[in-house]
């Protein structure tokens, strides 16, 4: 009982930081158009930006402030130099030039912080176990990524539905000759959400960075777990993206922890040991599959077009 | 009638002659590493070639087609470790395979279109990579030794590099002539409409995702001949050659030429390949100008290479 409390907040952690990935996956696609393959190598940046500047500044919020306007402004560079001009291309170039990115970020990383990964140190006032209800404790640095993806996703919710700009990100969404045609510069607009989602890709590779270790190649899985999830949520869609990243993080952390056991029952322990892991990534693709199959527009569409 | 010497024919069957002459080449020179470069550059080329079939032609812009490589690889290798190493067993059930893959996932995947088929074919990909992983019996994650190439009951010699580069290159012009005869063909004509307005060809009556089926099986098929081959040509087949990486190299390979022209994808694959090999000696960060050409290439120019060459022989 106590291990499913546990890795159930486990699979909530991993679920939200799924969510600050997909989401600004889902604006940049919704808005823009634009399948931006390159949203793995921001998030790989963040982590390595975190690392670096939390080992300069020898504080660990000074640092991770600072990687996260480092990722910020990355964004804002990568979108003002290549990524505008490849707008209204069809989709397929998009994919291309942003794999070529992904090439050139991963060797880029290579050539500046060498082939080994890095790791990026905990500081002690968040490595104490946390008591959460009586008798169960819970390391206070995953429920402490809980407590900011949820504050983050609550100020998304809030920018996107509440504020000004959040209701030219919405009607750029669902035209945006329209908007561009009432007179709002549609490029400032798009320059920004493009550093907004490269910023909540930081985030989430930066929050992550101290649980896994920082190495080459990290955004690449996480990319397509991120895509999985703005197709299942319905592209474009910030809930949708929401409740399919928490169902994501759910499958796959309660997967990896109970499918071994399971199998046990059924294969020899040996066998089960190995085909656990990867019965357990499958599952998310045949949940994406189905969905795609029985609903192509995900569970929760963005608006109509 | 328009004449049929052009840069972009002569390019073509310049190309085709160098592949065909280059063990003589190598056996001039002594040079075995370009062979051995040169067979990997024809396996790759038969897989790109048939991602361009349903690409260029079918309009279906498949991102899973590092799934088949792998599963006509694994055919091979499994069988191999099982103890049968005839490649008359081995290669049709790699075909048969990769076809029956192609039919389940073609089936599910064509009642989406767009960025969604993108993301179909990559997930239906990622689920067989990660069933690759899970064979702990044939190396799980650390893939499998093949010890023995396919044989062929003294017919041909794998083990030889000049009868291996023949019997790939074989494969390659087999598999580039059977395209061409597909798309002149009533079948290919009705794929490439159904490319440019699917209604109108539904509206005049033909099953349009039915022709897509079809084209999207035999380019899987086609595909999984080149993993049998890659298989052996590495001795070796792992899952990380299926991880999603691979067929977005596959895609380039195909932009890179030219999509959705018979050669096109032939060509870029030499030269992907290529400028992968040469730019690797000049620095061990060849990703760092292999990946802002890319760039710059989709930015600058459509149609790939033939599509450069189309340009230069009407100007």
């Amino acid at each position: 009982m106590l291990v499913l409390v546990e890795q159930s907040l486990n699979g909530l952690q991993f679920g939200l930081l799924l969510f600050l990935l997909a989401a600004g996956l889902t604006l940049v696609f919704g808005i823009m158009d634009f399948v931006n393959l390159a949203h793995g190598s921001l998030y790989m940046m963040g982590a390595y930006f975190a690392a670096t500047f939390v080992a300069w500044t020898n504080s660990f919020v000074l640092g991770i402030l600072m990687a996260l306007g480092a990722t910020l402004l990355l964004g804002i560079a990568l979108e003002f130099i290549a990524l505008r001009h490849l707008y209204g291309r069809d989709h397929l170039d998009q994919v291309l030039a942003t794999f070529g990115l992904i090439l050139f970020f991963n060797d880029a990383v290579r050539l500046i912080w060498g082939p080994a990964g890095l790791s990026l140190p905990l500081p002690a006032w968040l490595t104490v176990p946390v008591q959460i209800v009586p008798g169960v404790f819970y390391p206070a640095y995953r429920l402490s990524i809980i407590v900011v993806a949820l504050a983050v996703a609550a100020l998304l919710y809030i920018v996107v539905m509440r504020t000004r700009i959040g209701m030219l990100i919405r009607a750029g969404a669902s035209n945006r000759e329209m908007i561009g045609a009432l007179g709002i510069n549609i490029k400032l607009l798009f320059t920004l959400v493009f550093g907004l989602g490269a910023a909540l890709a930081g985030l989430a590779g930066l929050m992550q960075a101290p649980i896994l270790t920082v190495q080459i190649g990290m955004g690449e899985n996480i990319l397509i777990l991120a895509f999985v999830i703005i197709v299942i949520g319905g592209i474009g869609s910030i809930r949708g993206a929401f409740m399919a990243a928490i169902f994501v993080g759910m499958i796959d952390t309660l997967g990896r922890a109970f499918l071994p056991d399971l199998l046990r029952t059924v294969l020899s322990s040996a066998a089960a040991s190995t085909a656990a892991p990867a019965l357990s990534s499958m599952l998310i693709y045949l949940l994406m599959a189905i969905v795609l199959v029985v609903r192509p527009e995900g569970l929760f569409p963005a608006a109509k077009r | 009638m328009k004449s049929h010497i052009n840069a972009r024919n002569v390019i073509v069957a310049l190309v085709a002659l160098g592949l065909t002459l280059l063990p003589a080449y190598s056996a001039l020179t002594g040079n075995i590493f370009i062979l051995t470069l040169f067979t990997r550059i024809v396996i790759f080329a038969l897989a790109a070639a048939s991602l361009n079939l349903i690409m260029g032609y079918g309009g279906m812009m498949s991102f899973g087609h590092a799934a088949y490589l792998g599963i006509g690889g694994y055919a091979v290798g499994i069988l191999a470790h099982e103890g049968i190493g005839s490649g008359f067993i081995q290669w049709p059930v790699a075909l048969a395979l990769s076809a029956l893959y192609a039919l389940v996932i073609g089936a599910l995947s064509l009642r989406t279109r767009g960025v969604y088929f993108i993301m179909i074919t990559l997930a239906f990909a990622q689920m067989a990579y990660y069933i690759a992983s899970g064979l702990s019996r044939y190396g799980g994650d650390d893939g499998l030794t093949i010890y023995k190439r396919s044989t062929f009951g003294g017919l041909i010699d794998l083990s030889n590099r000049v009868q291996f580069y023949y019997l790939c290159l074989a494969c390659l012009f087999g598999g580039v002539y059977l395209i061409w005869r597909i798309i002149n063909s009533r079948f290919g004509m009705v794929v490439q409409g159904v490319r440019s307005n699917e209604q109108r060809m539904q509206a005049i009556g033909f099953h349009a995702n039915r022709y897509r089926l079809v084209c999207f099986v035999i380019s899987g098929t086609i595909c999984g001949l080149a993993g049998a081959l890659l298989a052996n040509n590495t001795d070796f087949i792992s899952p990380a050659g299926m991880y999603w990486t691979r067929s977005g190299e596959l895609m380039v390979m195909v932009v890179f030429g030219g999509m959705g022209s018979l050669f096109g994808p032939v060509l870029g694959t030499i030269v992907f390949l290529l400028l992968e090999e040469v730019l690797s000696q000049f620095t061990e960060y060849w990703a760092l100008i292999m990946g802002p050409l890319l760039l710059l290439i989709v930015l600058f120019a459509r149609g790939g290479i033939m599509g450069l060459l189309g340009r230069l022989s009407r100007g």
